[in-house]
């Protein structure tokens, strides 16, 4: 399983075209919005003064999206080169299989949360968790990384072309930008707020965004754990269904 | 067709359809004898590549039975898998990886000790000419030498039973000379291969039998040269210079065997009634006849004959079957 796991997370190091936008779009989608709508932090009932400390959290929640296109095209990519057939060919159990490809998109995901982690730091964003959250947005960062990775798993087992699953990334786009990703839902009014509230990726990003602006809060903390539950058994259980379906029994 | 004791590969009325009705394989019978390697000719879409995909366990039969290595290919997939070793007719590999870190990656999935897998690496790596190149990424290599590595890849456990599909196709011929030797120094270890092929001059060279496919259906079985005999009369093929004394060319050939087509349009051709002993007086009667001739050949029957005589087409140049 962990030799899956490191050839996965070695398929997505050694490409830079594939490493740079998982990496550092996010990070430099965050620097735009920081730095553009630092006016929001004057309006009243926003949580912080740091536009930054606010808006960080949606880097790595982008950051765990990304791991769905970026598993989904890595394994669409060995579908379609036959890499996939020769490990259907070794009496490796789907298990393993389906395991190491998640904890090498997981370790990609502490990567990522790692680099947002050193560029909040670097750039003054306030982490209220200390050390402690440190850890717990690395651990929360491979979590939802794996959770989307499965989705882009069980895409790339359904569609089986790189290019349909780079086609689901705006769908999941626009869900993030319809949710609190760049104002508290406080501030949102009328149908954006309704969406908002209901669009699992608020609560997603509000969990991290909490461990920043005030450490531990149970509550979103507990509304992320669910969604990253939520992806792990809604796309995880795809792929396991698609994943038994591809691979022979025995 | 007798079985072979405890065959390496026996298979017994196996049928592949996909949805749509298409049946690839429609009730295939044979057994492969342990050492022995089994050339299984056909055209493109014929069902070999869809036979293989069954004896590796990829795919599922629709009804009849597979054994490989002892093991019943739908209920001991993982017993099957650790016995056998393929190469299909992609070379399945990651061009961001090198040849050993695909070597370390393909031992660590059967379950290799470390220093086993390192041992038999270097030996592969040699024996198929990549050590120099073991520590680049695969994307830098060449066509053939990603053949050469796909074939190690599926030689590092020590497989009793290989599988080689289409192992040549697009390899320039020192490439295709050199896997020629390779497969036939595998045998000679012992190792059974199954090898499907749409080159005769290949079947011909490697396999101690083919079995012809086509639509499905083996439709002739046996060693190459059994195959050939079986067919037994050599062509004739003339030329004639003035494409105008082509029917009267054929008229007189029509004495010496029955009308053949070789696939030639400026040619008139016959099956020789009585062998090659006959050319002097075909050679006379022409001349007698005042047809001037521009070419003359004799053809050897091949496996191509053998396949046009059991389906009325030609195997080379068939196109998509």
């Amino acid at each position: 399983m962990l030799t899956i796991a490191l050839r996965a997370f070695l398929k997505t190091v050694r490409q830079p075209f594939q490493l740079f936008p998982l990496i550092f779009f996010p990070a430099i989608l965050l620097a735009i919005n920081a730095s553009g709508l630092t006016a929001a932090t004057e309006l009243r009932g926003f949580p912080t003064h740091s536009y930054l400390t606010f808006a960080i959290a949606v880097a790595y929640v982008q950051g765990a999206l990304f791991a769905l296109v970026n598993a989904g095209t890595n394994l669409a990519e060995d579908i379609e080169s036959g890499f996939f057939t020769r490990l259907a060919l070794t009496p490796l159990s789907r298990a393993a299989l389906l395991g190491g490809l998640l904890i090498g998109i997981a370790a990609v995901g502490v990567l990522q949360s790692l680099v947002y982690l050193l560029i909040g730091a670097v750039a003054g964003a306030h982490l209220h968790g200390g050390l402690p959250g440190a850890f717990l947005l690395l651990g929360l960062g491979a979590f939802a990384s794996a959770g989307f990775g499965a989705g882009g798993i069980a895409a790339a087992l359904l569609l089986r072309s790189g290019e349909a699953v780079q086609g689901l990334f705006p769908l999941f786009f626009v869900l993030l930008i319809l949710s609190s990703a760049n104002l508290p839902r406080n501030l949102l009014h009328g149908w954006f707020h309704t969406v908002a509230t209901y669009n699992p990726f608020s609560y997603l990003i509000e969990g991290f965004r909490a461990v920043y602006l005030s450490g531990f809060p149970a509550g979103p903390l507990l509304g992320a754990v669910a969604v990253i539950a939520g992806t792990w058994l809604l796309f995880g259980s795809a792929a396991v269904a698609l994943l038994w379906r591809s691979l022979r029994p025995g | 067709m007798s079985t072979p004791p405890d065959p390496a590969i026996r298979v017994e009325g196996l049928v592949r359809e996909f949805p749509g009705g298409l049946r690839a394989v429609d009730g295939i019978d044979l057994a492969v004898s342990k050492g022995e390697i089994y050339g299984f000719l056909g055209p493109n879409g014929a069902g070999k590549s869809t036979t293989v995909a069954i004896l590796t366990t990829l795919l599922p039969p629709t009804a009849g039975r597979a054994v490989v290595v002892g093991h019943d290919v739908t209920a001991e997939g993982a017993q099957v898998r650790r016995k056998i070793g393929a190469s299909l007719q992609q070379s399945a590999l990651d061009p961001y990886l090198t040849a050993w870190e695909h070597i370390r990656l393909q031992g660590a999935l059967h379950g290799l000790p470390r220093p086993h897998t390192q041992r038999r690496g270097e030996e592969l790596l040699h024996r198929l000419g990549l050590s120099e190149a073991a520590s680049r990424k695969v994307r830098t290599y060449s066509g053939g030498m990603q053949r050469r590595l796909d074939l190690a890849l599926a030689l590092l456990h020590e497989p009793q039973v290989l599988f080689l599909d289409e192992p040549t196709t697009g390899l320039d011929v020192q490439s295709r000379t050199g896997l020629w030797e390779e497969i036939k120094a595998l045998a000679q270890r012992g190792v059974t291969v199954f090898l499907t092929t749409q080159y005769l001059e290949e079947a011909d060279l490697l396999a101690d039998r083919v079995g012809i496919i086509d639509r499905g259906r083996i439709v002739a079985e046996g060693p190459p040269s059994r195959l050939k005999a079986e067919i037994g009369r050599p062509a004739l093929e003339a030329i004639p210079a003035d494409p105008a004394s082509a029917a009267g060319l054929a008229k007189l050939l029509e004495r010496f065997g029955e009308p053949l087509s070789l696939g030639t349009t400026d040619g008139v051709s016959i099956r020789l009634q009585g062998g090659t002993g006959e050319l002097a007086e075909i050679v006379r009667a022409i001349d007698a006849a005042g047809i001037a001739v521009a070419d003359l050949r004799i053809h050897a029957p091949t496996l191509d004959d053998v396949f046009l005589a059991k389906t009325g087409r030609r195997l080379e140049g068939g196109g998509e079957g």
